[in-house]
């Protein structure tokens, strides 16, 4: 009788112990917890890691670890002659997620995808405003400037939709693969707004990604299951969950306690212990951002770039990123786009230290003193502003610039230094988007920008004309080309003094194949796997 | 006893009333122009300004506003959070269990070893039992929680691997949560071996968040029970020939929790400000985390509106603390 109760305790133990080996969970500690789960509604990267790339598809997708655009929902696309059609055509078939709360009883088609982009800009659509959530202000539809540029979205037939232009605008492919794009179900939609609960849109997200939504505790963990019916094939992994671990020294404390098994952003002083640690891998890549500092370029001397170059070969820039970035280190930026971004342009090189020839320079234009600006926020691209301020206020005293930091708190920052009047050299930075290099240039540096993004008031012909050009041609390899070009316009204007890329980290458990660092600064789990 | 009670109450609008403007005040007294702050690093276009700034109603006098909002207060509208778009006291509810439960364990430790350690210290006055209980309450007092905690995850989480570094419960255990307390939810579903898991993650957090309160209440009762082991009944009833521990225990002791009491109330708000770093380096899903989440977000309803929440609360459990002190000392409702 013993042998027998032993007999079936072991056999209830295995079969226990078998069903927690078959599923596999694969667990992220993520960094904080999402606003809500409707990627149209919201704009931090924690907030997408957790719906938009794990719940729902675009129309396009960037490549995996890249920004190169490639097929998502819509398996190929026409761009019309003139720029300003697109037509894409649908990959025929694809479920959207059934779970206990909506059972789709049909295939995505052309009227989802034009509900996912009608109910962001058009006031008449009910979804667009307090019906569905209070205050939506649609932050990344208006910020990519989508109201400019979109005409109208059109269904053809079901599996083909037609976006009009008002404009020529070649980013618009990469806009449509930003997370803000993602395609929503609106026969879901239909249904929660004839149940009277279109607020659970937010909640209770149903898309054709790769996993599906299971549970959310508010501020704790969120729960998904693999897809089973995803269009690109059903999940390696079983279940995915998030662990939401604010604070970056206990994240890393629990991969190395093999409690989560990927987490990002560790602290920079915390790289050591996980370098020294086996079963761990540190993954890192520069990160699609750069930190750099303008000159007002309509303020003389200001306006002449030899006193432009000379101020930057002032600086000793190894010393300054080594001292801002320490450990956790920074590709120094040679051109204003990082190098993950195709276009750049290997053959550009920003000013080298060189005090003595910027001091003869310096003194020949009669430049002693310069205004310094500096802000109290943290940003990916550059951690310490005010550090930087003083270490390259010390290095301009050098060459005999005296330099007076000017402080002001982050958002009356950027509204004192984007005015045209603003004299002297303005720490800022940029982190990209959507990979398009159309992103960075024409935002930060297109003469259109003045007074908004562009804190350098630097208006050049050259430049303009190529990145113009650029934006309306739809060729790729013809915008590199132009790219390539302004770049080096660039560096002979030199509007701005170029700090870094900073690099982003993953800490990964070496039993997870499959994760890729993403220059997006996205995290993704397809196609992840994880050996037992 | 009534009256007593009523006229506590009564004390409590001015306070109400200074909170609601504090509170108004200070969102608006923190750098950062909210609408600003929430476009983000693409900035916002001028005429979207504008109209952003409409629709917050951060366009009207600033008068208007704050009447606005005690007016919504009053009917038991806290707002809707600018990031989440849910409503404030909605997500305040399913937040506060957790921090209530890690505030009940954490005092229970902080008075299950606070106070027989404080009567041990004064029965033993200048021992070297008092010397260094009394040394260690004061570094305990003067702990850094952020690094306490940090270096009690390291060492018996990360080197020893006995405590699990962070979480409310093993996430193997997935339930939708009854009441909110994970260790009555376990229990109410039946699952042993969950509670067991929430047990667990209850240790390290609770030392931390209990460690100030241990320290004050090991403090406070040495101080208390000295006092009244000089008086002069005690001296009668050791007179009288009755035993050390009756002594202590029912003559001395009673008396000389009137003041702990008084202390383990205040202690309220020395746990909830601590719950704001212990839950932030735990994980911990409760309001404290919520409040500086939502500072960095520059969620000013939801500051605004969880500030005020607390307030109430910490306003509630000194009323009660009040109420209980003139049911131990009946000197007090005369006064």
């Amino acid at each position: 009788m013993k042998k027998k109760l032993a007999f079936a305790a072991a056999l209830l133990a295995a079969s226990v112990l078998g069903g927690v080996a078959n599923a596999k969970t694969l667990v992220y500690c993520s960094e904080a917890s999402p606003a809500n789960f409707d990627p149209g509604t919201t704009t931090g990267g924690n907030d997408f890691d957790a719906s938009s790339r794990t719940v729902y598809s675009r129309l396009v997708e960037f490549k995996h670890g890249g920004t190169e655009v490639e097929p998502g929902l819509a398996d190929k696309w026409e761009i019309s002659d003139d720029g300003l059609v697109y037509t894409f055509h649908l990959h025929p078939g694809v479920k959207f997620q059934t779970t206990d709360y909506f059972k789709p009883t049909r295939d995505l088609n052309a009227d989802d995808v034009v509900f996912s982009f009608d109910r962001q800009f058009n006031k008449q659509n009910p979804w667009n405003g307090d019906k569905y959530l209070p205050n939506l202000t649609w932050d990344y539809y208006t910020g990519m400037d989508m109201p400019k540029y979109v005409a109208k979205w059109e269904k053809v037939d079901d599996l083909t939709v037609k976006l009009t232009l008002t404009e020529p605008n070649a980013p618009m492919l990469a806009n449509l693969g930003m997370d803000f794009a993602s395609i929503v179900s609106k026969e879901y939609a239909d249904q929660l707004a004839k149940d009277g609960k279109m607020a659970d849109f937010s909640t209770k997200p149903i898309g054709t990604g790769p996993f599906q939504f299971v549970d959310y505790q508010l501020d704790s963990v969120i729960r998904y299951a693999a897809n089973p019916d995803y269009f690109k094939g059903k999940e390696k992994i079983d279940d995915l969950v998030f662990a939401i671990t604010p604070d970056a020294t206990a994240r890393i404390q629990k991969v190395l306690a093999g409690e989560c098994d990927i987490a990002p952003y560790p602290n920079p002083a915390d790289i050591g212990t996980i370098k020294a640690n086996k079963d761990v891998t540190l993954m890192d890549q520069a990160g699609l951002n750069i930190g750099y500092m303008s000159y007002n370029t309509t303020i003389p001397p200001l306006d002449k770039p030899e006193v432009r170059h000379a101020l930057n070969q002032a600086i000793d820039r190894e010393a300054l990123i080594k001292s801002l970035f320490q450990d956790a280190g920074a590709t120094p930026a040679e051109n204003l786009i990082p190098p993950t971004m195709w276009s750049w342009n290997k053959d550009v090189k920003t000013d080298a230290y060189d005090p003595d020839a910027a001091k003869k320079v310096l003194s020949a234009a009669g430049l002693t003193e310069i205004q310094l600006w500096a802000s109290d926020r943290v940003r990916p691209y550059n951690p310490n502003f005010q550090r930087a301020a003083e270490l390259i206020q010390a290095d301009w005293a050098k060459v005999g610039v005296k330099a007076e930091i000017v402080n002001y708190e982050w958002t009356k920052y950027r509204s004192e230094g984007k005015k045209k009047d603003r004299p002297g050299a303005f720490q800022i930075g940029w982190t990209g988007d959507n990979g398009d290099p159309d992103n960075f240039f024409a935002t930060l540096f297109a003469c259109s920008a003045i007074g908004v993004s562009n804190y350098s008031s630097w208006c050049d012909k050259d430049f303009e004309d190529l990145i113009q050009k650029a934006k309306k041609t739809s060729d790729q390899a013809e915008r590199a080309k132009l790219y390539g070009e302004a770049q080096v316009v660039f560096q002979k204007q030199a509007p701005a003094f170029l700090l870094a890329h900073s690099q982003v980290y993953a800490v990964v458990r070496k039993n997870v194949s499959g994760f890729m660092m993403d220059p997006l600064g996205i995290h993704r789990f397809d196609g992840v796997d994880k050996a037992e | 006893m009534l009256k007593y009670i009523l006229h506590r109450i009564a004390l409590l609008i001015p306070t109400l009333v200074g909170i609601t403007i504090c509170a108004f005040a200070f969102v608006r007294l923190l750098p950062g122009d909210p609408i600003l702050a929430m476009a983000g690093e693409h900035g916002v276009a001028p005429a979207r300004y504008e109209e952003l700034k409409e629709q917050f109603g951060y366009n009207l006098p600033i008068w208007q506003q704050y009447t606005r909002y005690v007016g919504e207060v009053v009917t038991g509208d806290f707002g809707v959070s600018i990031s989440s778009k849910r409503p404030v006291l909605e997500e305040f509810k399913t937040l506060f269990p957790a921090t209530l439960e890690l505030s009940f364990f954490a005092m229970i430790f902080a008075m299950v070893l606070g106070i027989p350690a404080g009567i041990f210290a004064a029965i033993k006055r200048g021992s070297w039992f008092d010397q260094s209980l009394m040394g260690t309450a004061l570094v305990g007092y003067s702990m850094p929680i952020f690094w306490w905690g940090l270096l009690l995850i390291i060492f018996f989480s990360g080197y020893l691997g006995w405590t699990p570094v962070n979480g409310r419960i093993d996430l193997q255990y997935f339930f939708k949560p009854i009441t909110g307390f994970m260790t009555i939810d376990t229990l109410l579903y039946g699952k042993f071996d969950a509670f067991r898991s929430v047990l667990r993650h209850l240790v390290l957090p609770t030392i931390v968040l209990g460690t100030i309160p241990l320290a004050v209440i090991a403090r406070q009762t040495r101080s208390a029970m000295l006092e009244v082991l000089g008086e002069d009944y005690v001296r009668t009833a050791r007179a009288k020939g009755l035993s050390s521990a009756r002594v202590i225990g029912v003559h001395a002791l009673r008396n000389a929790l009137i003041p702990v009491v008084t202390t383990i109330g205040l202690q309220v708000s020395t746990l909830l400000a601590g719950a704001i770093l212990t839950e932030t380096i735990f994980s911990w899903p409760g309001i404290g985390r919520w409040m500086v989440e939502s500072i960095s977000k520059r969620d000013y309803v939801v500051v605004q509106s969880g500030l005020l929440l607390i307030a109430l609360i910490v306003m509630a459990v000194n009323l009660i603390v009040d109420v209980l002190y003139a049911v131990i000392n009946p000197r007090i409702r005369a006064a």
